[in-house]
């Protein structure tokens, strides 16, 4: 008896081993080219196949932020496809392999290695969140190849104290910037004079935006009356935001993911809070309206695009996308779309396809016309562009202002 | 004095629920002498039982009071099974061995528990199971409706779940106390070679007590998602350890103790984090369970007995 169980251990330890695919993302739909991610094969091939260039792409296709992972991964798809028919680079067809880091900075670190190392990637394109992308650069400078992540905001993404990381670029602003863009928008056209913060403490992207709001708000003018922290995955928030409630902030201004944000919103609702709420381009999302069942209508939030916008190149964009996808694109699909095509046009530039090489084509990325707006990569390696912000009513976001660097 | 009561009134509600699974740690440790680390992810596959069975039934879009009680009823009688289940298959085959090697296989057990359920889900099956890391949102099983006294915000979902709360835990006092079960887990509990030879079925007896410790979690789960709609599976990592920290509290093993070590845990992460810095709010109950340790290991109501040789 003994030995039998023991020969089924032996047998489940050895089937459990030998599962590989956990973290492949689903196969692409019908747009991508033909082999993408094989989930099955144990060892991929040494080099990348000589008539092919293979991107990689870290998201996080599941976990807490899942939207921003398929968004920004369906914009990047789009992109490729298109170059792809217009003739790849030189003859190559682009390709993207896209692993799922389930939200996890440790996940997003090792799905870069394994990218650079195993699969030998041309360009690293993610992560979108701050955290995982600070997780992504050092792994990305030691290996010399070009990262470029589409809307990472965190200042220390692109800068290592004082020094600018060789190998990593955005095309998106960057914090300081954001935080100022709120603090702006809520003293000079709201006329709020005091806010609360209410910011989640492990994730640099809420901690680093909060303190530049703080910062240009307080220099403004306004009083920051309390500053609250909760833990991303907190599902219950009321002992701070009663304690928001007891300061009487005019808006509480709550720079999170939109999980967080719209369980805030409704447990602020719950409570007898009828002040508005601001935050970043973290809440961009459409499940954001979903979860939060109007509890966010009255509140703004800053973002880097709006799908209301007229010109004739946003609204293109959002008519390929809708007919590939069948949705409207939020902010993380148009900067996915603009950061593969950097890639790509800084890949027609560059002498050959090394990464030193790549990587000075995209340093001299220079008024490139992107979806978002111009893309000019300055000294740090980010881009100069404006943001806008965006007011919710009757659950939808629409169009209030926008604000130039 | 409305923020003071206000924060009352929050906390009361966290805390019935930490009651409800403290209970399950401390019958368990009862009978077994186990601490079952397991016990916050039968929490958390008590919740997502709940939101299967919400969605099975069509509670979003047609919500009705008869489909939120057989949601409740049913996903208490499916982690009861589970709690059987792994009592069976993890805890009862090491009974003999050391108490280390059971702690472990609890550990193990949560550990199968939480990263199983973020497996990607299996498609041949309809539903989405295994739930995969992104989370889930509870369909609601009734229209909230607020309730303002005199500045302090309640809602019909935090009456109802504290008096469901009362009423189970009533309902387990009268179990234990009251009836023939309740004195045979409480006589195994004592000593469960004695009771052995008295006649009480042990295998039975523990089998029975996982089962109500079981079910207790997954109506915490159902009532906590009710108002606080967002689960994942890793939800029961935090809320476990800190129902295990309020047994410890209330004295482990002590079924009013786990009552009462709930709510004062509740109350406590409550003004802490209201009253103090906020993002103490998880750290109190860490503290809280150092100090009873070195101040009075037994807990509140529990008592020291010295191991006679």
């Amino acid at each position: 008896m003994r030995f039998v169980r023991l020969v089924a251990l032996a047998a489940v330890t050895v089937v459990a081993a030998s599962c590989q695919s956990k973290q492949e993302a689903p196969p692409a739909p019908a747009a991508a080219p033909a082999a993408a991610a094989p989930a099955e094969s144990p060892a991929p091939a040494a080099a990348p196949a000589s008539d092919k260039i293979l991107i990689g792409h870290v998201a996080s296709m599941t976990g807490e932020q899942a939207t921003f992972g398929s968004s920004t991964d369906n914009g990047i798809k789009l992109a490729l496809d298109e170059a792809n028919k217009a003739g790849g680079i030189n003859g190559k067809q682009l390709e993207v392999k896209t692993l799922d880091d389930q939200g996890k900075p440790e996940e997003a670190a090792t799905a870069a290695t394994r990218l650079i190392t195993q699969d030998h990637v041309a360009v690293l394109l993610g992560e979108v969140a701050s955290s995982r992308s600070l997780a992504m650069a050092p792994i990305a400078d030691s290996n010399q190849v070009p990262m470029i992540s589409p809307t990472s905001t965190n200042p220390r993404v692109t800068k290592d104290g004082d020094k600018t990381r060789p190998y990593v670029f955005r095309v998106c602003f960057i914090d300081p910037f954001q935080g100022t863009v709120m603090a702006k928008f809520a003293f000079e056209t709201k006329k709020i004079k005091n806010v609360a913060i209410f910011r989640d403490i492990g994730n640099d992207y809420s901690v680093g935006l909060a303190n530049f709001f703080a910062a240009k708000f307080k220099e403004l003018g306004g009083k920051i009356v309390t500053d609250e922290s909760y833990k991303a995955g907190d599902q219950d928030f009321k002992s701070q935001l009663t304690s928001i409630k007891n300061k009487h902030p005019q808006a509480i201004y709550v720079p999170g993911y939109y999980t967080d944000v719209a369980l805030i919103a409704r447990q602020a609702r719950e409570l007898g809070i009828k002040v508005p709420l601001m935050g970043g381009d973290g809440w961009d999302s459409s499940k954001l309206y979903e979860i939060a069942q109007g509890a966010l209508d009255g509140s703004y939030f800053s973002n880097h695009y709006t799908d209301e916008d007229p010109s004739p190149v946003i609204q293109g964009f959002v008519a390929k996308y809708k007919a590939a996808y069948g949705s409207v694109p939020d902010a993380l699909a148009v900067l996915g779309y603009d950061a593969a095509n950097v890639a790509i046009d800084a890949m027609k530039r560059a002498k050959d396809l090394t990464g030193p090489s790549i990587r000075d084509a995209i340093e001299q990325t220079k008024g490139f016309k992107g979806v978002s707006g111009e893309i000019t990569l300055d000294a740090d390696h980010n881009a100069v562009k404006s943001a806008v912000v965006l007011g919710i009513e009757k659950n939808a976001a629409h169009y209030a202002t926008t604000i130039n660097p | 004095m409305t923020e003071f009561l206000q924060h009352i009134v929050n906390g009361v509600s966290v805390g019935t629920i930490y009651a409800l699974i403290a209970l399950g740690y401390t019958m368990v440790y009862g009978v077994l002498k186990l601490i079952n680390f397991a016990h916050g992810d039968v929490y958390m596959v008590g919740a997502f039982c709940g939101f299967y069975l919400s969605n099975a039934l069509g509670a979003d879009k047609d919500p009705s009071l008869t489909k939120a009680l057989v949601v409740f009823v049913l996903s208490m009688i499916i982690c009861g099974v589970l709690g059987v289940v792994i009592e069976r298959f993890a805890y009862r085959p090491l009974r003999q061995r050391q108490r280390l090697t059971a702690l472990i296989t609890a550990i193990g057990v949560s550990l199968l528990l939480e990263y199983g359920f973020q497996l990607p889900s299996i498609k041949a099956l309809g539903f989405p199971f295994p739930p995969g890391p992104t989370p889930r949102f509870f369909p609601q099983p009734f229209t909230t409706i607020e309730f303002d006294l005199s500045g302090v915000h309640l809602s019909n979902y935090d009456v109802v779940s504290f008096l469901l709360a009362v009423g189970l835990m009533l309902m387990l006092q009268y179990i234990v106390y009251r009836t023939r079960f309740g004195t045979s887990m409480r006589a195994v509990s004592f000593d469960s070679q004695i009771a052995g030879l008295m006649g009480i079925n042990v295998n039975r007896v523990i089998s029975g007590t996982f089962f109500l410790g079981s079910s207790l979690a997954a109506a915490a789960a159902i009532l906590y998602a009710g108002s606080r709609p967002k689960i994942d599976p890793l939800m029961g990592l935090m809320l476990g350890v800190k129902a295990f920290v309020a047994a410890v509290f209330g004295g482990i093993g002590n079924v009013p103790g786990a009552m009462v070590g709930g709510l004062a845990l509740g109350l406590a992460e409550e003004f802490v984090s209201g009253y103090t810095v906020s993002s103490y709010r998880d750290g109190i109950a860490f503290a809280l369970l150092i100090v009873v340790l070195l101040v009075r290991p037994a807990g509140l109501f529990g008592t020291f007995r010295p191991e006679k040789v």
